[in-house]
Parts: structure tokens; sequence; C-alpha cells
């Protein structure tokens, strides 16, 4: 199947022109959806699709078109279209696509063929199965929706510049969104579990976290307004590595939007924090061999000891600061041209679990959850505000819940007022692993 | 064509199916850095088959267009929701009427792409000659013009055309103290005539002028405080603070603060808060919704009395009353469900400046970010982007960015003076469930008694 997508490619970089670059990436996905509610499928949703971007490029200007068909006559118009747009782009003496660097691909487990065989009669039997035991959980709770959703994903890029990568992927997950009530008050929790296969889910755990999430917040009263010690959950600490990210991205660098732009070598963390960015760490959920341009997915030191090393460059961004690519191009499918991101980013583990770390926490607030990472906070000035909920610490004891409130910082205080990093990894689905972490004199607004 | 389609998707012995089509050509420009990024053309099209049977929603989508294509795409949408069954139904479909609610002088694609660059760099030129202090622009424009069709076997057929235009811009300021940003952003559901009407230098130097301004903020105050939106610019609160909660079919399984509560009063009796795809020209105007039906004024609160819920398809036929035309989705590979349009709380009588001077104390905000809502516990954040202090009835310094929370019904109880200068604010996506719908929301200026406000300082 990959192979036919790259035949595409190649077919459509073969028709470059004199003075042209051309990069073509192509990609099909087959998804499954599927929704139980009440012991029944509420919805079942099974798609196809497919694409293909052009990315032209001549005299330092860049044009680009899409489609989302791979019918024979769409994608010619894709092509004329990329050539039609490169005419408006401002010339810039570093546009160009990424060469190959020789850096050796680092082969991961991106396929299992036990994912592919799987029935549908088992899927839907297994998303019952999680609303039954999340139900069984606690009597005070009840389901939102329990969902099952896989993807299979095959792509394939082609350039110029001699890039010709293809590959194809698959995983799924389980996710169950709860409510627990008690009198009046309603409060939520979700649990969810993922896997390559279903073979990998772990069911028990998935329903036991929705309905703990949402139990544990019952009761909970809005607290006085005050400076203390958070610690994060592991889901939140991922959420958190997110924000930081944008602030070691290479192109944000480059076009002076960074808080950190001028600063490798200093001290800009705590010295437990370490953080890399590791693809090629098969235990990461986005574990990946490629980036996408084409070039081989690496591992990245970003912070060390506290001490920034460096920032994460697609070919772009690397070229405009004198640097190479560290294998960091993200693209979002075939609807645009690569940015710059982390891949899957990780924070060096401590040693101790979140009980023993809580057990030394005098005065604090656990942090179960935040609210407005995407309206609060502002990575380009590092202003860190989120609404958030949680349970009391006090000497060295998890106690009443609390909501309602907000946390917050600047982004650049909270790497410095790192007081701890668990030994707890969590491999979320997302671009980051969780583990615990204490940061300590954050505002805490309440009532 | 459209009848045996959807009579392949009923062979199963549904009771409903769907064809909801759309072919969509979309252009978009970046300028960043004082370069024009990369001009980007798009085309989406495709089908999306939707069957019901019992309670189980079946759905299928393809990009194949063609006879045999919607077949297969129906055939699969059957068996997703149904497991064998025989039967065969003949649909008749009658064509609704053309229905324009925003209508266009000026196709987007009937532009020269150079044009629309040119928009983009004089917003950069003016933004950067609002002071030395700017240090970095980006602007982009984006237009599309999107031909859809719904059939199902209801009988409903219509075919409508959706065009946008939407421009944006994003500042940097460097100072003393560090990196400031601002930001505005115009779209309408009109043509390119948009920028007959709209000043783009002056949404550009706005833009500049509030980076400059934040560079001396100083940190906001944590803790309640009165707070004060500015006309236009906190809509947002009341698409998380109720919106959401009064979408069906959150309500039907007992997700919303709001269930049970339609006839009482959930709201300062101030608040008389609409949902209206009708508006003309913006964000969330509509001419039909996602599902056929025509888009609506409908009032969800009355003078702070709630008197009904948003509706789609499938949450009205379990109720057995009328859609209200808020069945919306992102795009035909997406399932519809129940979404606002244009959110909108209608005037009060008091003057704007007089609810600052009726302010001792408390936090003025001029422009609201994004913001979340979860609608069993009612709670809710949003951010400020542009807010000042309030002394002694007076608007004073600057405040840097932070999320306020509230909790939906306290804040609509809390709302105790509102004013008589109704403003749409800035054009909007909303997120739920994994899909993006465009919406538009107002207000006149108002006052809300107490909010907690998420700043550092104490």
């Amino acid at each position: 199947m990959s192979a036919e997508l790259q035949e595409l490619a190649d077919r459509i970089v073969a028709q470059a022109r004199s003075g042209e670059q051309v990069e073509a990436f192509v990609s099909r996905d087959t998804e499954t959806d599927i929704r139980v509610y009440e012991g029944e499928v509420e919805h079942f949703v099974s798609a196809q699709s497919e694409g293909i971007g052009i990315r032209v490029i001549r005299d330092g200007r860049t044009g680009f078109a899409y489609a989302g068909t791979l019918d024979p006559s769409a994608i010619a118009e894709v092509l004329a279209e990329a050539r039609d747009n490169v005419e408006f782009g401002t010339r810039d003496e570093w546009a160009g696509l990424a060469e190959p660097d020789g850096v050796d691909v680092v082969p991961q487990e991106l396929w299992s063929e036990r994912l592919a065989g799987y029935s549908t009669a088992d899927k839907i039997a297994l998303t019952k199965e999680l609303e039954r035991l999340t139900l069984a959980a606690d009597s005070r709770v009840r389901i939102d929706d329990a969902n099952y959703a896989d993807v299979m994903a095959e792509n394939a890029v082609a350039s110029t510049a001699g890039i010709r990568r293809s590959g194809r992927e698959n995983g799924c997950y389980v996710s169950v969104s709860t409510m627990a009530d008690d009198g009046d008050e309603t409060q939520t929790g979700f649990g969810f579990s993922v896997g390559r296969s279903p073979d990998e889910f772990d069911l028990a755990k998935a329903a036991r976290e929705a309905a703990d999430r949402a139990t544990r917040l019952l009761g909970a009263t809005k607290p006085q307004s005050k400076r203390t010690t958070v610690v994060f959950d592991p889901y939140v600490t991922a959420m958190l590595l997110g924000v930081v990210s944008s602030t070691l991205n290479g192109e944000a660098v480059a076009k002076g939007r960074s808080l950190f732009k001028d600063r490798v070598g200093d001290q800009v963390a705590h010295p437990s924090f370490t953080l890399v960015d590791d693809p090629t760490n098969s235990l990461a959920y986005t574990a990946t061999d490629l980036d996408g341009e084409g070039l081989a997915a690496r591992r990245n030191e970003l912070i060390l000891d506290g001490v920034l090393q460096g920032f994460v460059h697609n070919s772009y961004s690397a070229r405009r600061v004198g640097a190479k690519s560290t294998g960091n191009a993200v693209r979002g499918g075939f609807k645009g041209t690569p940015g710059v991101g982390c891949l899957a980013l990780q924070l060096k583990p401590g040693t101790r679990d979140q009980a023993a770390i809580v057990a030394d926490v005098e005065d604090g607030v656990l942090i179960q959850t935040v609210q407005g990472l995407h309206s609060g906070v502002n990575p380009i000035s590092g202003d860190f505000s989120v609404g958030a909920s949680g349970l009391v610490i006090s000497n060295g004891t998890v106690g009443a819940p609390i909501r309602e409130f907000t946390i917050a910082s600047t982004l650049q205080r909270m790497l410095l007022d790192v007081a701890e990093v668990g030994g707890d990894v969590d491999w979320l689905p997302m671009r980051a692993a969780g583990v615990s972490l204490v940061i300590r004199d954050v505002t805490l607004s309440g009532a | 064509m459209l009848e045996r389609v959807l009579g392949v998707a009923v062979r199963t012995g549904a009771e409903f199916a769907e064809v909801y089509a759309e072919d969509k050509r979309s252009t978009s420009a970046g300028l960043d850095d004082g370069r024009v990024e990369q001009v980007t053309s798009g085309r989406d099209r495709g089908a999306g088959i939707r069957v019901v049977k019992g309670d189980t929603t079946g759905f299928a989508h393809t990009a194949d267009l063609s006879e045999a294509g919607l077949v297969a795409a129906a055939e699969a949408a059957a068996a997703a929701a149904s497991q064998g069954g025989g039967v065969t139904r003949t649909i008749a479909l009658t064509r609704g009427p053309e229905r324009t609610v925003s209508p266009v002088a000026q196709y987007p694609d009937e532009v020269l792409k150079a044009d629309k660059v040119a928009l983009l760099l004089r917003m950069d030129d003016a933004a950067r000659s609002a002071g030395g202090s700017i240090v970095q622009v980006s602007a982009g424009y984006g237009d599309s013009r999107k031909r859809m069709l719904v059939a199902n076997t209801d009988g409903v057929f219509i075919t409508d055309e959706q065009v946008r235009t939407l421009v944006r811009i994003s500042v940097v300021a460097d100072g003393d103290a560090g990196m400031q940003t601002g930001y505005q952003s115009c779209g309408h559901t009109i043509g390119f005539e948009l920028f007959d009407n709209v000043d783009i230098e002056a949404l550009a130097r706005d833009a500049a002028r509030q980076a400059l301004t934040k560079l001396v903020a100083r940190p906001a105050p944590s803790g309640a405080l009165p707070v004060v939106i500015k006309q236009g610019s906190g809509g947002v609160l009341f698409h998380e603070a109720c919106g959401h909660g009064l979408e069906a079919d959150l309500v039907a399984k007992g997700g919303s603060v709001y269930k049970g509560k339609k006839g009482e009063l959930v709201a300062s009796p101030l608040v008389t808060l609409v949902d209206d795809g009708t508006m003309s020209g913006e964000w969330g105007a509509i001419a039909y919704d996602d599902e056929g039906h025509a888009s609506q004024y409908n009032v969800l609160i009355q003078d702070g009395v709630l008197t009904d819920y948003m509706w789609d398809y499938l949450r009205a036929r379990k109720e057995g009353r009328p859609q209200s035309g808020n069945g919306r989705r992102q795009s035909y590979q997406h399932l519809p469900m129940v979404r606002m349009t244009n959110t909108y709380v209608l005037n009060g009588t008091e003057e704007p400046d007089d609810i600052v001077r009726a302010t001792e104390y408390g936090v003025y905000v001029a422009q609201l970010g994004g913001g979340s809502v979860n609608t069993a516990s009612g709670d809710f954040v949003f951010g400020m982007t542009e807010a000042y202090l309030i002394e002694n009835g007076q608007i004073t310094e600057p405040l840097r960015e932070g999320n306020l929370i509230g909790n939906g019904p306290d804040v609509l109880r809390d709302i105790d003076l509102l004013g008589n200068d109704f403003a749409m604010g800035n054009p909007g996506t909303c997120g739920k469930d994994g899909q993006g719908v465009p919406v538009g929301d107002g207000q006149p200026t108002l006052r809300v008694k107490s909010l907690t406000i998420g700043g550092t300082a104490a």
C-alpha cells in the first residue's frame, strides 16, 4: 500500500521543472470510532480519508496547495496551484527543502498486525466492557460515554532534494468520561488506555481512574487565595511540558519569539530538571522513526541539569540560525507544510513515587486537572495562569477536594521553582510523558 | 441519484439516513517576520452518510462523490448502524427553498491572490510603524467558499453556499520586563467586500497598541473582584458560562448544570440571551444548519428565565419537538451535533461609562481570549488578553494576562449592571468533542459582581 503512495509522490516530483524544488506528501488514513452509551452502540464511524500536499520553491519563494483526494485530475490541479502560489511569496534566502543528512533511522515497531486483524465485534465488546467496569467501580458514577478509536495511517514523502521515505503505522485507544453525583453537585472524570493493539489495554485501570477522578472531587469547595506549593499529577505535568516546548521551538527562536532566545548555556531551570525530546524511545506514545520532512527522528537534549542546551529545528529554522535540522519537522497531515515541534518529550525521572513526594509537603495542593492552558498561558511573555481542581495536602497527607481556583506564576519562575521530579513516569497519549512534579511558590487564587 | 443512495442506506431497516456533501475551495496566506511565507490553496470535497437505527448511528464518509462511491459509503454506514434486516423504502426528496442569510458581493475566489497578499503587507507596515518596541509581526488571511448539500429520508433536500473571509494579526513588543503580545482579528460570512468597510491598518495598529500597553503592565490581582467586561469582548463568557450547558445533547445525558431548569430563573433578570444563526454576515451565520434545517433566532434566556435549549435532529426527534437549526459539523468527515451559532446578550440600559464609575475597585477587561467549561460542574475559565485595574471608578493601570475562573450559574446571577452599547466580538472557533465550528458572540458592556482573577499580585 505505502509503495503505491510512494510511487504517486515520486511521479509528482518527477514533474519538477528546471530551477524548481518540489516536495510531495501523500497520506491515507482509515479510522474507526465507536461510542457506547448504556450498553448500546451510540455511534459507529468508519472512515477513510486521503490527500496530497505539494510544496514548490523557486528563486527563494514558496507556494503550497493541497487536496483531500487522490483523484488524478485533482492532483494535477494541486501542482498547478502550488506553482501559481509561488509568485506571491516573498523571496527568502533560507527557503528550501530538507536535504538527506546521513543520520541513520532508528527503526520503530509502528505497525501491529494484531490490531489490523482485530474484529469489529471485539472492538464493540471491549468498549461495552469498559463502560461496565467503570459503572461497577463506584455506585455514585454515571457514564457520559465510553469510546474506542483506532487509526491506520500510511504516508509517503518525496522531494527533488533527494528525500524519499514512506511508512505506515496504526494505534488505538479506549477512553471513558464519567460523572459522579452527590445531591445537586456533579463532578466529572475520565480514564483511558492506549496501545498498538487492544491486547495492551488496561481496561480496569482506565475504569478505576475515571471513577476516582470524578468521585474524589465530590464535596469540593473553593479555597482561600494564598501562595503555596503544587504537586502536578503526571497528566498535568505532560500538559505543562507541552507549553514549555513552544519556548524551545527553533522557529520561535529564529523569529525572536522565544523567551529563551539568548539563553543557551544559562541555568533556566532547577538542577533536578533535565528535559529531552526522544522519539526514538519506543515507550513513548509518539515514538517515530521519521520527522515531517523525512529525516531520521533523533534524541535531542534540551535542558540538562537545569541548563539550556539548545532548541529543536526543522531544516528551515536550522538554516536561519546557522544550525542543522534536529529532525523536528512536524507535519499536521497533507494540508500544511512542516512546522517545528518537539516529538516526544520526557523529563528525566527522579526516584520517588507520588505518595512519598506528598509525604514531604507540609502545605500544598495536589493538582488533578487544569483548565484554560490555551487562554491564560502566554509562551511569549511567560505569563502562566490556569484554572484548576485538586486535593489539599496538609502535613504530608492528601485531604479535602478543592475546585474553582487558579494557579499562577510565570513559566520562567516555575522552571526555577521546581522542587522535585517524581519517579512515576506515565507514557500518556500525548507528545510528552507524564511524571509527578513539585513546584514551589505559585499563587493560588480562590475566594 | 440521492434518492437511490438513501434507499441503499436504509435497506437494512434503519429509520433515518442522510447524505451531507460538500465541495470547499480555500485560500490562505501567511506573513511572518516581514515576509509573505506562503500562499496555500486547498480543496476539500466529499460526502458523509449517516444512518440511524434505534439508538445507534452509523457513519461513513468518502472523498468519492460518484454514485458508486456514495453507494459504498451508504452501505458502510448502514452496516455500521445495523447487523441485518432487509426492507425497501422509496425516498422522495423535496427541494427546500433557496435561502440567503449573508449576501456576498465579491466572491473571494474571483479576487487576485496579489490583492489578498497586499492586505498582509499593509497590516505588517501599520503594526510596525506603531513604535520601535514592536519586534515581530505575523499576519494571516483566509477565505473559503463551500457548496454543500443535505438530503435525508424525511424528504429534506437543500443546497447552500457558505463564504467566509478573515484576517488576523499577532504582534510582539519587547521591553525591559520581557516580551508582550497583541492580537486582533476580523472575519465575516461575506466576500472580499469585507475590506471596503474594515480598516485593516487600524486593526493592525490596535494589535500593536495592545502589545505596547502591556509592556508596562503589572501582575494581575489574585482573588475575587468585580469585573467589568467591555462591549463585544466578553461574549465568550456566555458561550462558556451557559451556552454549552444549553446544548440538548449534554442536557440529555445529565451533563449540564442547566438540566431540568426550563422555566426557572437561572440568570440575573437583566440577561436575555439569544442564539441566532440568522445574524447576517456574522461568523456563526448560516442559512441552513448542517442537517438541512433553516437557521433560526432562538431565545435561550428571557429576562433571566431559561426558555429553551438548543437542538439538533437526533435530540429533537427523541423529545418529539422541532429542531432549532443548531445541528452543525466541522466537515463531511464529522457527525453533526448540537452547536451554537451567534450567541449574544441583548442590550441593557446603563451607560458604559457609568458602569466603570460605579466600580470602586475591580478589573476592566477590554479583550478576552479563549475559554473552556466543564458543563457538568459549571466551572469555566476564560483568558483576559487586555485588562486594566479599576480604581475609584477610573480605569488605571494595564494588567498582565491571566485566566478568570467562575461557576456558570453563579456568574449569570452575579451580573448586576448591563450596558446599552451592544457589539459583536471577534470571530471564534468553538471546539466540542474534537470538532471546531465557526461561531460568533457579542454583548454590551457589563459588570459581574464577583469573579476570581487568576493573577499573582496580592
